[in-house]
């Protein structure tokens, strides 16, 4: 079974890390993180299973699926939120142990989730350096902090915010999602993971956090982004990946798809036209 | 835009309106109310609940709550007394903070039991409410001295009883003040320097007048001569202990990492953990600093009572959480600053205080400061919704 668990570095898998079309980071063939055999159950549940992805480097990876298809806990697995039931993560090539939230964002990995993580009783600056604080002396510096949010804001357009001194309570959706991706943006990531980052996003918003996936990716920085809304996943996207009830079920170059087979895979797991990436598991 | 900034302070006015007008009822059933004596007493009288709601603060704001911390705070003002007592002899600055070590390990053992074992901490400390005033009860009558053990050592008695001279209360009053209102002016310059918004000026310069004004209205209380048989006059050092505890508190809560994870925690704690903090570490802190601060207060509550006996003060911690709550800091956890437990603190030393002036019974003392507890808590949660829902 090629399920099995195994290094991308000896991989032999059909889109295993030798085979891959490096785009700006062509120096390296091994991708930023890789997945293998990952499965996470919920008790009785199981959420997702033999998952093998690479996302490499430099690249928008859309991960797409119906609703309950296993895409957050996928990327909660990734982040560190609770450790795979079965499986390996590599990064960069290396296998990482005893994974958490801290070791997910030691490697350069940000995560925006889908309920956001935000804290409802901090101000936009305390919630965008939560974590990872500036200090003077030992002493927070807030200025310093205030200064930075207020610039970050400012270079990724996002205006409709009066104060970054306001609480995250008192904004609205679409403002707390903003916020949610600027701190991600802000951590000097390697990998930013925005799990459904333009679901209640107005028009504009969304073509911002759109065009801030490209700047990302353009500055070399790998980004995976759950999406529902096909357009967006085709205006932006290098590489699909597709999960249909739990298992990744297609993973390759966005040339390799149109949008009925991005349909037909998310609505039934298979589509005559793409090559499915996994032997069906048992 | 810089209403948001006054967010934080502007919620405290109701309660602040609430202990003027507890004021101006009792001053004008009795004159003596407003005497510099009558004052200091008050003053004194609410330092031990400003210091033990401070240490509630600690874990209220996790979301978490210490149901014990009347009893232990006391049961390590007990350990000081038996220390420096003859008996033992320890001099005071070995014995006094072994006072506080001691509530210090307690919360420590609440803080471990409640993040390792997932108890929830209102049992938890129900346990240790009742099992530490046994041993409390144990370690006083076990003195052999028919279940009393008087102060007999100058520094700890003086915690209350001592006063600073006038001159050093002045000088205190005047440093205070002024660190205060140069902190105030650096952090507005600092801020138009950055070019970050600021606070209107009319808003620093009220500040500034205001705490020049209480520093002085302060400072003239304790000068004043308010013995009648001797002269007695000066701050008592319960004050300048409460201050230093309030400083520090306000420090660690706003200006450092920890102070910002323990508020953090109590807004959304999976998010703090997804932040990659390691959230228990600084769970446990919030039950260690509030050992910390209960086991001042502990000590000053042996001082003031001169002794400690084996008839443990049953609703010490119920006055603690009062006073943090009435001050505006919330139960459920990520809402409270240092300052809320002095304000409540005052307003239950007023009531207190004012009741025992107009020699109402103590049954009549229970039952206001149970209605003042519930109308300041209806008052912020209806002045909350309000906001919420503009
Ligand atoms: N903490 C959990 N405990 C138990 N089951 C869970 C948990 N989280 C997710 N699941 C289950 O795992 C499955 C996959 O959920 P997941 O949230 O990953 O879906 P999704 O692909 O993100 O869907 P959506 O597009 O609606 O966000 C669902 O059946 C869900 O009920
Ligand atoms: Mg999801």
């Amino acid at each position: 079974m090629d399920t099995t668990p195994e290094s991308p570095n000896l991989s032999a898998s059909p889109k295993g890390p030798s085979e891959q079309s490096g785009s700006g980071v062509a120096s390296s063939s091994v991708p930023l993180l890789s997945l293998r055999g990952v499965s996470k159950n919920f008790g009785p549940v199981q959420a997702i299973q033999g998952v093998n992805l690479d996302v490499p480097d430099g690249q928008v990876t859309a991960l797409i699926g119906d609703n309950g298809a296993g895409k957050s806990v996928l990327i909660k697995t990734i982040s560190g939120i609770w450790p795979p039931s079965e499986g390996k993560i590599f990064w960069k090539g290396e296998e990482v142990h005893n994974h958490s939230p801290r070791g997910a964002a030691a490697l350069g990995i940000a995560t925006v989730y889908q309920d956001l993580a935000l804290c409802d009783n901090l101000d936009i600056v305390q919630n965008m350096y939560l974590g990872r604080e500036e200090t003077k002396f030992g002493a927070l510096d807030e200025i310093k902090m205030e200064l930075a949010t207020n610039q970050l804001l400012k270079d990724l357009s996002v205006s409709t915010v009066k104060s970054v001194r306001q609480l995250v309570a008192s904004l609205s959706g679409g403002q707390r999602q903003a916020i949610a991706v600027a701190r991600a943006v802000m951590r000097d990531s390697r990998l930013v993971i925005l799990d459904e980052p333009t679901a209640a996003l107005g028009v504009s918003q969304t073509r911002q956090v759109l065009e801030l996936i490209r700047t990302l990716s353009s500055r070399g920085i790998a980004v995976l982004v759950i999406s529902h809304n096909l357009n967006d996943v085709f205006s932006v996207a290098d590489r699909i990946a597709v999960m249909h009830l739990g298992s990744l079920v297609s993973n390759g170059p966005i040339s390799d798809y149109d949008t009925n087979s991005a349909v037909e895979l998310i609505t039934t797991g298979h589509s005559s036209r793409v090559p499915t990436t996994l032997a069906p598991s048992s | 835009m810089y209403k948001s900034l006054r967010q934080g302070d502007s919620g405290m006015v109701p309660v602040v309106v609430g202990l003027l007008l507890l004021v101006t009822y009792f001053q004008i059933r009795n004159a003596a109310f407003l005497s510099s004596g009558n004052l200091v007493n008050l003053f004194v009288q609410a330092t031990i609940f400003i210091l033990l709601g401070m240490a509630e603060i600690w874990v209220l704001l996790l979301g978490e709550i210490d149901l014990s911390i009347g009893i232990t705070s006391v049961l390590g003002g007990a350990v000081a007394v038996i220390l420096v007592d003859p008996q033992f002899h320890w001099s005071w600055f070995l014995a006094l903070p072994a006072g506080i070590l001691v509530v210090t390990l307690i919360g420590a053992l609440y803080g471990m039991i409640v993040v390792r074992l997932n108890v929830p901490s209102f049992i938890v400390t129900l346990a240790g409410f009742l099992a530490f005033q046994g041993v409390l009860i144990y370690i006083v009558d076990s003195q052999g001295t028919g279940g009393t053990i008087p102060v007999h050592e100058k520094v700890l008695y003086n915690l209350v009883y001592g006063n600073l001279t006038p001159l050093w209360t002045w000088i205190l009053a005047i440093e205070g003040v002024a660190i205060m209102c140069y902190r105030i002016i650096k952090r507005d310059i600092n801020r138009r320097a950055s070019g970050l918004v600021t606070e209107p000026l009319t808003y620093v310069v009220v500040k500034v007048v205001l705490l020049v004004a209480v520093g002085l209205i302060l400072a003239k209380i304790f000068d004043a001569n308010r013995g009648t048989f001797i002269v007695l006059r000066g701050m008592p050092f319960a004050i300048p202990i409460d201050i230093g505890v309030l400083v520090a508190g306000t420090f660690i809560l706003t200006r450092t990492k920890a102070g910002r994870y323990i508020n953090a925690i109590g807004g959304n704690s999976e998010a703090v953990r997804r932040a990659g903090v390691r959230v228990n570490r600084y769970r446990l802190l919030a039950f260690v600093l509030t050992g910390v601060t209960g086991g001042i207060g502990g000590l000053l509550y042996v001082s003031q009572l001169n002794g400690v006996n084996d008839g443990p003060p049953s609703t010490l911690t119920l006055y603690a959480i009062a006073a943090a709550v009435i001050g505006g800091t919330s139960l459920f956890g990520g809402r409270g600053k240092m300052i809320h437990a002095v304000v409540g603190g005052l307003i239950i030393a007023t009531i207190y205080n004012g009741m025992a002036l107009l020699s109402m019974s103590a049954s009549t003392q229970y039952v206001v400061t149970g209605i003042v507890l519930l109308a300041a808590v209806t008052v912020d949660s209806v002045a909350r919704r309000n906001s919420a829902t503009k």
